[in-house]
């Protein structure tokens, strides 16, 4: 099984992509699921260990968690880029940097789509050796805030889920 | 007030916004100052340009614009990755 | 002028309505952010407020309306509104890379050094 579908998850993916860009019908399915499989075998050639994932159930808390972070830094950038800041505070961004634990490429990609996906945080670098991240934030308050934001809300999570 | 009139309204409202979006992300292009500037709005040109033409679409009703806004999107993320890996080393394929 | 959205019932075009200006004021507001803030490093944080939710209201818009138009769930915007989703960190990291490597060698102050030994 394993060496027919190396990847399961890729190939059912790609197979619903392939649905959803013609349409829902029996010989769609045939078709997508074996081009998909076909790219599942040659991702396997690509890259020989697949990420190990442990537990799914902690994805889905990041995909919430993520979820409501990006509508309140949506409405926290938007109005700093439309007020620039209020009277008491001013805007001030800046580099922060992070030591990760993160080492496996699957979940640090994760998190560089997290990162970035919230607007008010982007991935700077990552150091593969020391496992420091720079990040820039846009509207700087505290530096430790930020360091306990990205490890405990969504490093730990991501740890959670892959092994 | 009908649907259709509620809809109307929000689609060029949409369409006026994301246009104006285009010409923002294009100035920055056009003035840059730096090269990873104009790279940006260039990229930000894209994806407004990607928006308005799924607005486009739904306000016409046709799924050609849908198609057309995917080929953008595809060609968007080849060009910016081919543009930044260029600032990077100052070649494409290494 | 019509569209052939007119036949929506009212209670579907209102939420249609409203995601449609959520996701274009957001987008146009990451646009101004593009032109009005002062240095890269500022603005590399405007677009991804198109990215995220810009994108998103108006795929989700656009599923909704034709969803019910057609009688049957309409998800190829998925298929767009994931691909962006994807594939903007890679071009903001290339980018910011590319940035950052700009400005260490012509010595920026404001850039704070590489933690890495030098590459080449």
């Amino acid at each position: 099984m394993r060496r027919i579908l190396p990847h399961p998850l890729l190939t059912a993916g790609l197979t619903l992509v392939w649905m959803l860009l013609t349409s829902f019908s029996l010989g769609h399915l045939l078709l997508g699921g074996m081009i998909a499989g076909l790219a599942g075998l040659a991702f396997a050639r690509l890259e020989p260990v697949g990420p190990q994932l442990r537990s799914p159930w902690a994805l889905v808390r990041l995909g919430a968690v993520v979820s409501v972070d990006i509508i309140r830094s949506n409405i926290a950038v938007a109005r700093l880029i439309l007020f620039g800041g209020d009277r008491h505070h001013r805007r001030r961004s800046g580099f922060v940097k992070i030591p990760l634990r993160l080492q496996d490429p699957m979940p640090l990609a994760l998190l560089a789509m997290v990162i970035t996906a919230t607007p008010g945080t982007a991935w700077m670098e990552h150091d593969m050796d020391s496992g420091i991240l720079l990040l820039h934030v846009f509207d700087m308050r505290e530096e430790d805030d930020w360091q306990s934001q990205i490890r405990d809300r969504y490093e730990s999570l991501l740890l959670e889920a892959f092994a | 007030m009908t649907a259709g009139t509620i809809l109307i309204a929000a689609l060029s409202y949409a369409q006026l916004m994301l246009a104006l979006a285009a010409c923002m992300a294009g100035w920055r292009t056009l003035r840059g100052p730096r090269a990873q500037d104009r790279v940006l709005g260039l990229d930000t040109l894209y994806v407004t340009t990607m928006l308005l033409f799924v607005v486009t679409g739904m306000r016409i009703g046709t799924p050609f614009f849908f198609e057309a806004a995917m080929v953008i999107g595809v060609l968007a993320f080849a060009a910016t990755v081919a543009l930044a890996k260029f600032l990077l080393r100052g070649e494409v394929i290494e | 002028m019509s569209t052939p959205l007119d036949t929506l019932p009212l209670w579907i075009a209102i939420p249609v309505a409203l995601l449609l200006i959520i996701g274009s004021t957001l987008t146009m507001l990451g646009a101004l952010g593009l032109v009005r803030l002062n240095s890269f490093y500022d603005r590399i944080h405007a677009p991804t407020l198109g990215t995220s939710w810009g994108t998103a209201g108006i795929m989700l818009a656009s599923m909704l309306a034709y969803s019910w138009l057609d009688g049957r769930a309409i998800l190829h915007e998925l298929v767009i509104g994931s691909f962006v989703m994807i594939t903007t960190p890679i071009t903001l990291m290339l980018l910011s890379r590319a940035a950052l490597h700009r400005d260490r060698m012509e010595g920026n102050p404001d850039v704070p050094p590489t933690s890495a030994p030098p590459e080449d």
